[in-house]
């Protein structure tokens, strides 16, 4: 019993925790290719500049003695939100959009956006300096404990506060997404800008708007899963660098340019990673009595060591791409 | 006089950035009436078109919409003042349903626009059936009724269409003509690009024959069909 709830521990709720961060950030990455054509590399410092935003409100309010019954960090979140989406739209404005108007091929447009992530994460560590920071000032993390009353279970099935807002607030994305994309004026523009950009300006639909509303999106779901994750475990400068990575594999694998891929590929991606750096081999301890003699009892079966946790995503990208080559959700053909 | 016109472009010269394709274009229709440009292919139809749309600059000449200068303005600004233009090709989202192009259509105004949709389901009725298909399962013909209705949703005074027909079977051709003169009826001016030349200026108050960038013959249709040397030259005898 103790062997299953440690997999529920590690494998599905620690799945389900990485699969909704990389899920918000991946329906952005989607929707900027979608709209703008282009791969935004410096989606990963958006996360952390967002969740830097929302490191510094959290100080602000601890210091000025508030306190709330969710940690703070999560009751601030949409200040940061809000930075993150006012920032995206200036860098778009100082960085993206003069290279947009000259009519600049994508390539040029994504090394444009490489080098906004080296200025921000430059800039991030600045201001912050290069040591990790914990969202809990004053504040202590709740962990749940929920005991398993089945047998002999010892051990408890263990989720944080932070996993429980985070998975709450990635369904309610999942369900304001839908409800924005297929039943507002500005959401079926924004599918008709990314189906057919040419058709949507003939239209007259405001394109100038739509793009806003992209990076207004893009900007604050990547500052939601930069400090919900910072809550989780602690904020570093290059936290959300290192999941830039898994991130585009997880909108590609969803189907470039659509949001629900994009969730859809940041959940199986999440998944992939916890299953194939699970000890499979835990599983089998219950039947070490019956075990024939024979065989080694084997003590560690894992797809891959967690070193090469990286390689994951990419694995199951090719393997994804080779069955279906515009993704799971048909997305964008090259 | 004019100011009768709903479109007026008097010597329009442009292109694409190099070499001029429109050179002296003249193209004027009254309230009402259809306009069909015929011509050889690379005579600068579709540029025409596209000229009157803001779609290229134009270098020389001007563009009147119900008498006020719209030269060199682009879509966004032409759509509100009650213009509309389906291209040739990719003239739908093919990702969203039928009901949501039209939707789209309907983008520049802020009113009710049931109506109007109910208004589009009558003029082609197989679209109401299939309003929550995406355009893009749609068969060639039906595509090209969306792009239409698409446009109308504006409640346009003059809608620009680039070869309505290309590609459709004779009998959808029909379908689309006769939608043609329908939209006429509920006071839209037409101004159309036709390759099946003397379909179209059977049905066109004003026919247009371009050829290499400018007017070649421009009458009624009905005249430009009996012109011995339109008819040589142009529709193949």
């Amino acid at each position: 019993m103790d062997e299953l709830i440690f997999f529920i521990n590690k494998v599905l709720i620690n799945g389900t925790v990485i699969g909704s961060i990389y899920a918000l950030g991946a329906v952005g990455v989607t929707l900027i290719f979608g709209i703008l054509r282009f791969a935004h590399f410096a989606h990963g410092d958006l996360m952390t500049v967002g969740a830097m935003f929302a490191l510094i409100v959290t100080a602000l309010a601890a210091s000025a003695g508030f306190t709330a019954p969710v940690p703070m960090g999560f009751i601030v979140m949409p200040v940061a939100m809000a930075a993150t989406a006012v920032l995206a739209i200036g860098l778009d404005h100082v960085f993206y959009k003069p290279l947009r108007d000259k009519g600049t091929r994508p390539v040029v447009m994504v090394m444009a956006s490489i080098g906004v992530t080296l200025m921000l994460q430059g800039v991030v560590r600045l201001f912050a300096g290069t040591q990790s920071r914990s969202f809990y000032i004053g504040e202590q993390k709740d962990i749940f404990r929920i005991a398993v009353p089945i047998g002999d279970a010892r051990r408890t099935i263990t989720i944080t506060e932070p996993q429980i807002l985070l998975i709450v607030f990635t369904a309610i994305v999942v369900v304001a997404l839908h409800y924005f994309l297929t039943r507002t004026r500005r959401g079926k523009a924004m599918r008709a800008v990314s189906d057919n950009p040419d058709l949507a300006r003939v239209s007259g639909i405001d394109t100038q708007m739509v793009v806003r509303t992209t990076w207004i999106i893009g900007g604050g779901l990547a500052a939601a899963a930069g400090t919900l994750l910072s809550l989780d475990v602690v904020l570093k400068p290059d936290l959300s660098f290192n999941l830039l990575l898994p991130i585009f594999a997880a909108a590609i694998v969803g189907g470039i340019g659509q949001p629900f891929g994009a969730i859809a590929g940041g959940f199986i991606v999440g998944f992939a990673e916890t299953v194939s750096i699970f000890n499979w081999a835990l599983l089998l301890r219950p039947f070490r009595d019956i075990w024939p003699e024979a065989i080694e009892f084997p003590t560690r079966i894992a797809f891959v060591p967690t070193e090469y946790k990286l390689a994951v995503p990419f694995f199951i990208l090719i393997a994804v791409l080779i069955w279906r080559p515009t993704g799971i959700f048909k997305g964008r053909q090259f | 006089m004019s100011g009768d016109y709903l479109i007026e472009a008097k010597g329009l010269f442009g292109g694409y950035g190099g070499a001029d394709i429109l050179r002296g274009v003249d193209i004027a229709i009254r309230r009402d009436q259809i306009g069909v440009i015929v011509g050889p292919n690379g005579a600068g139809k579709s540029t025409t078109l596209k000229a009157l749309f803001g779609l290229l600059t134009v270098r020389e000449g001007t563009v009147q919409l119900n008498g006020t200068d719209i030269t060199n303005a682009p879509p966004e600004k032409l759509v509100p003042l009650g213009m509309a233009y389906v291209p040739q090709e990719l003239n739908v989202f093919g990702t969203l349903t039928v009901e949501e192009n039209l939707e789209m259509g309907a983008y520049v105004r802020r009113d009710d626009f049931r109506d109007s949709l109910d208004h589009i389901y009558t003029i082609f009725p197989p679209l109401a059936d299939k309003k929550d298909q995406a355009a893009g399962e749609l068969s060639g013909g039906q595509r090209q009724m969306v792009a239409m209705g698409r446009a109308l949703m504006s409640e346009p005074s003059l809608i620009l269409l680039d070869e309505p027909t290309a590609g459709l079977s004779p009998l959808y051709m029909d379908q689309i003509f006769d939608r043609v003169v329908a939209i006429r009826k509920n006071g839209v001016g037409v101004l159309m690009v036709e390759q099946n030349a003397k379909q179209a200026l059977a049905f066109a108050d004003v026919g247009f024959v371009l050829a290499q960038g400018d007017n070649r013959f421009t009458d009624t249709g009905a005249a430009l069909i009996a012109d011995p040397d339109v008819a040589k030259s142009f529709l193949g005898g």
